[in-house]
């Protein structure tokens, strides 16, 4: 008898606490979604109603605002759109492929300086290009380079994060025997790379890919350093250019449907990748 | 593991290892032309006086240590490394804290909860999301005349609207919450990884011997996952030395109210924007050592984890578990 109360007992318990984890997380749950939440009502919502105080529901007035903001000439947001969409998915493509060359050089070869090269990157990774910044930049203006795009794109082939990544992910896919085979078969080295080991890479380097064009097209701090002409402006760089403007003359309705802009279309994509890069999270843990 | 193509004179076969240097080589060209001589010539900037006063260009002229003496003797580099340092902190603990809560209740066997997807979707989400434009947003919702003082007027909890940008408590709670919703579902997942690399019979033997859940949680827990902890916290910091956008674009670059929310990478982007490069150069190697010291933490802890982990048998599915 008295076992079984201690059994109901502890269910109860166990109902309980459940119930508070619930609880918790949508409290979590409301936290993350609030400003997302405001941010799309007030996209569809005209200056003058957002002046006068806050909806639950949303307005009329999404494709004005849209058509306000491509109408004005001082945002350039297709262009910046274009240029960001083009930086940030060469930066993936460039960014994946070589850490995956270099990751395949370091796993299956045996060199000199083999140990060496791998304990440089390993020591390398965690170090921010903040601090080199002020150098990147006077050899990008002894180049020519300034104002163009080629310092964004060009540097993501030594990314030592990723290569960590990739080198990971190989050691534990490919044996030194599926080489060897390709060898026998007169396959040349980078003919192997490229035809056999990219394929067994394919989930590494979908992952890695989302995460340097997320990581790209969030980049601000150098872009904002590098870039100087309208036209050549990207996507973060015209949100700080709307902070820095007189916030007070502008039309609200622009200024949420241009934040949008910013942040809707990676956030569509992640709804529908989300279980895909939530793992990619974990495999490489050397994130953050 | 690949001696057999080195040293295998009977099988006539040609040395493969000059391959290596083939492979890696893009890597080290690049990363030797734009970070590392960058690097170089950043340490070199950092011992010249070189700047601009309108038109005039002052030096380049050596000046010896007088850059650093003057980022440290006008006060400017402590306080931002402490505006920084609190602005981190503020943000971490709950971020740490509820990541650990998090990984503990979706690994739990005995909670069981359900919607353990949807709840990491949305949580981890913010982390993606363009800080620049998160903090634009955040920037717009606690304006004076924002949303959120809107919602806090009706609801007649302040009768004149709150100015939080004006407020040196307010501006930097608002830059951690912003760090702490964008870092903490990034957390929850590493450190369920963490558990989940737990050995399972040991949860199972602690229960057995009648652990309750809270001991199960200080005394197997919380001393498998300090490794990763660890990690976590270094790797966190080293982040949070970074930070930037979120008060640059939140304070339009100027660590308002009073120069209490400007962060060391926004002292540096001031520098490096006005092309005083002496001083930039200063601030960049300080930085430089700061992370550096937290990068060999960080190192010593993967190499001691490849080692552990290149002693395994390969082709076994186990690297997914093993993390630093």
């Amino acid at each position: 008898m008295s076992n079984k109360e201690a059994g109901t007992g502890a269910k109860a318990l166990l109902t309980f606490t459940r119930i508070l984890c619930y609880i918790f997380l949508v409290l979590l749950t409301v936290l993350c979604l609030f400003s997302f939440y405001i941010l799309i009502i007030n996209s569809t919502r005209a200056n003058s109603e957002i002046q006068k105080g806050f909806s639950i529901l949303p307005g009329k007035f999404f494709l004005m605002n849209l058509n306000g903001l491509l109408a004005d000439a001082n945002i350039p947001i297709l262009r910046a759109l274009g240029n960001s969409l083009f930086i940030s998915a060469l930066t993936a493509v460039f960014t994946t492929y070589f850490s995956a060359m270099t990751a395949f050089g370091l796993h299956i070869y045996n060199f000199k300086f083999k140990k060496f090269a791998f304990s440089f990157i390993l020591l390398v990774m965690m170090v921010p290009t903040q601090v080199s910044t002020l150098g990147f930049i006077q050899l990008i203006t002894k180049m020519g380079l300034m104002n163009t795009f080629y310092p964004l794109i060009i540097p993501s082939i030594a990314a030592p994060i990723v290569f960590f990544f990739m080198f990971q992910y190989l050691a534990s896919v490919l044996p030194q025997e599926i080489v060897e085979a390709a060898r026998v078969d007169g396959s040349n080295e980078f003919n192997t790379f490229n035809t056999i080991v990219l394929p067994i890479m394919k989930p590494a380097l979908a992952v890695q890919a989302i995460f340097s064009f997320v990581t790209s097209w969030n980049n601000y701090f150098v872009p904002a350093l590098i870039i100087n002409s309208k036209n050549n402006k990207t996507i973060p760089i015209l949100i700080a250019q709307l902070r820095s403007a007189d916030y007070m003359k502008f039309d609200l309705g622009k200024v949420y449907i241009m934040i949008c802009v910013a942040i809707i279309p990676l956030l569509i994509v992640y709804i529908f990748l989300s279980k895909f890069i939530i793992r990619g999270v974990t495999l490489g843990s050397v994130k953050g | 593991m690949g001696q057999m193509t080195t040293k295998s004179p009977k099988r006539k076969s040609v040395s493969y290892s000059k391959w290596g240097y083939f492979f890696i080589a893009p890597f080290f060209i690049i990363f030797t032309i734009f970070q590392f001589i960058p690097l170089i010539s950043t340490f070199y900037n950092s011992f010249f006086q070189n700047y601009r006063v309108g038109l005039q260009q002052i030096g380049p002229k050596f000046v010896g240590f007088a850059n650093y003496i003057a980022i440290f003797s006008n006060a400017d580099v402590p306080t931002y490394a402490l505006n920084t340092m609190i602005v981190w902190v503020l943000g971490f603990i709950p971020q740490i804290l509820i990541a650990l809560l998090l990984a503990v209740w979706f690994t739990s066997f005995r909670l069981k909860l359900k919607g353990q997807v949807f709840f990491k979707t949305v949580i981890y989400m913010p982390n993606l999301i363009m800080a620049a434009a998160f903090s634009m947003l955040f920037f717009t919702l606690f304006s004076d005349a924002g949303p959120v003082n809107m919602i806090m007027q009706s609801l007649h909890i302040v009768n004149t609207p709150y100015r939080f940008l004006t407020m040196t408590g307010a501006t930097r709670g608002l830059i951690a919450t912003m760090n702490f919703l964008m870092w903490f579902g990034n957390t929850t997942i590493l450190l369920m990884a963490g558990i989940m690399g737990i050995d399972p019979n040991l949860f199972e033997a602690a229960q057995i011997d009648g652990a309750k859940s809270h001991q199960m949680f200080f005394r197997v827990t919380l001393p498998l996952l300090l490794p990763i902890l660890v990690y976590v916290v270094i790797t966190a910091m080293i982040g949070g030395i970074q930070m930037f956008d979120v008060p640059q674009i939140l304070t339009n670059g100027g660590g308002t109210p009073n120069n209490t929310t400007m962060t060391l990478i926004m002292y540096l982007n001031k520098h490096l924007a006005s092309k005083n490069f002496g001083m930039a150069g200063a601030v960049s190697v300080l930085i430089f050592f700061a992370t550096a010291i937290l990068s060999i933490i960080v190192y010593r802890m993967l190499v001691t984890n490849y080692k552990q982990f290149s002693r395994q048998k390969p082709g076994k599915s186990n690297i997914k578990k093993v993390k630093v």
